[in-house]
């Protein structure tokens, strides 16, 4: 059965305030070379190998797995 | 006027709510279970706030599936007045029942203190008892009140009156909210939505009375 991981994050216009404070600690660790950092979230799902998993996945993630007036998301299907 | 309250898993402003209406607005008032897709008569439908679902995934996301949802919907369709509180408020825009949407607060702390709000439109059922331009005090209790918009959402809000309260300044703004909003409605004026907690300021006692002429503008 494929295995559907799914990345969400905040759209690149919004302020990702976890990501910032992150970001600041890694500078605290003395990572200086670290431009950004963006936290979002992961999410796995598997569903039964069909012609239209791409088409579920869309629509799952439309509807309820992200929220597409402040997040992107992307997805690969591990066969 | 007949009110109901909905109650969520993880609802924990609904007492209050229910308080408010029935004890200091003397109106009837029933809770409105998520299961049911029933509102038992409401003129006036309140989703109050909380941590419906524990906030897993985005809050209010899953809520919004809930059964008493679809008839929520359907009142609003009709004209029938909701009004969304905090966890309401992100229901409210999870469903798309309001535009935009709610994120973490800027500086990701949870707030919860008294804050100053600005009435932006008093020709609307929530704030018609209130003078345009008074400052209310009203308390925000929330980790995730961030309203967020696209430019074309804000210019259709800010030009159809859709704004009900700003922040009153920029000091005053608790979450880093846009525009300093704290509060909106829909385009057709019956379906509210504000971060703000006016069921908590309705008697001094508490504080503040200054959330009583939002909850009494709502009373024909």
């Amino acid at each position: 059965m494929p295995l559907v991981k799914i990345s969400i994050t905040l759209k690149p216009a919004l302020l990702d305030a976890q990501g910032r404070a992150v970001h600041g600690a890694l500078k605290n660790l003395g990572y200086d070379n670290v431009s950004q950092v963006r936290i979002g979230r992961y999410i796995e799902i598997n569903i039964p190998d069909s012609a239209d998993v791409d088409a579920q996945v869309c629509d799952m993630c439309d509807k309820l797995l992200a929220n597409p007036v402040i997040e992107d998301y992307r997805y690969e299907v591990a066969k | 006027m007949k009110f109901g309250v909905v109650r969520f898993p993880g609802s924990n402003c609904d007492q209050d709510a229910y308080y408010a209406v029935k004890d200091v607005l003397g109106q009837p008032v029933e809770y409105l279970w998520h299961q049911e897709a029933d509102l038992k008569g409401s003129d006036v439908v309140i989703i109050p706030g909380g941590f419906s679902f524990g906030d897993y995934l985005r809050c209010g996301a899953i809520a919004r599936f809930a059964p008493v949802m679809d008839a929520v919907r359907q009142h609003a369709d009709r004209g029938g007045i909701v009004v969304g509180i905090c966890n309401g408020f992100q229901i409210l825009c999870e469903s798309h029942m309001l535009p935009g949407a709610l994120i973490r607060n800027d500086r990701q702390k949870f707030v919860c203190r008294h804050v100053p709000l600005r009435v932006q439109n008093n020709r609307t059922v929530l704030t018609r008892k209130a003078e345009l331009g008074q400052v209310l005090s009203i308390p925000v209790a929330h980790g995730e009140g961030k309203y967020v918009c696209d430019d074309e959402t804000l210019m259709q809000l800010e030009s159809k009156g859709q704004i009900l309260f700003h922040y009153a300044s920029d000091d005053a703004n608790p979450n880093g909210s846009t525009a300093n909003i704290a509060g909106i409605m829909n385009s057709t004026g019956n379906v509210f939505g504000m971060m703000p907690h006016p069921e908590r300021a309705c008697d001094s006692s508490l504080g503040s009375a200054d959330g009583l002429v939002l909850l009494q503008s709502l009373l024909n």
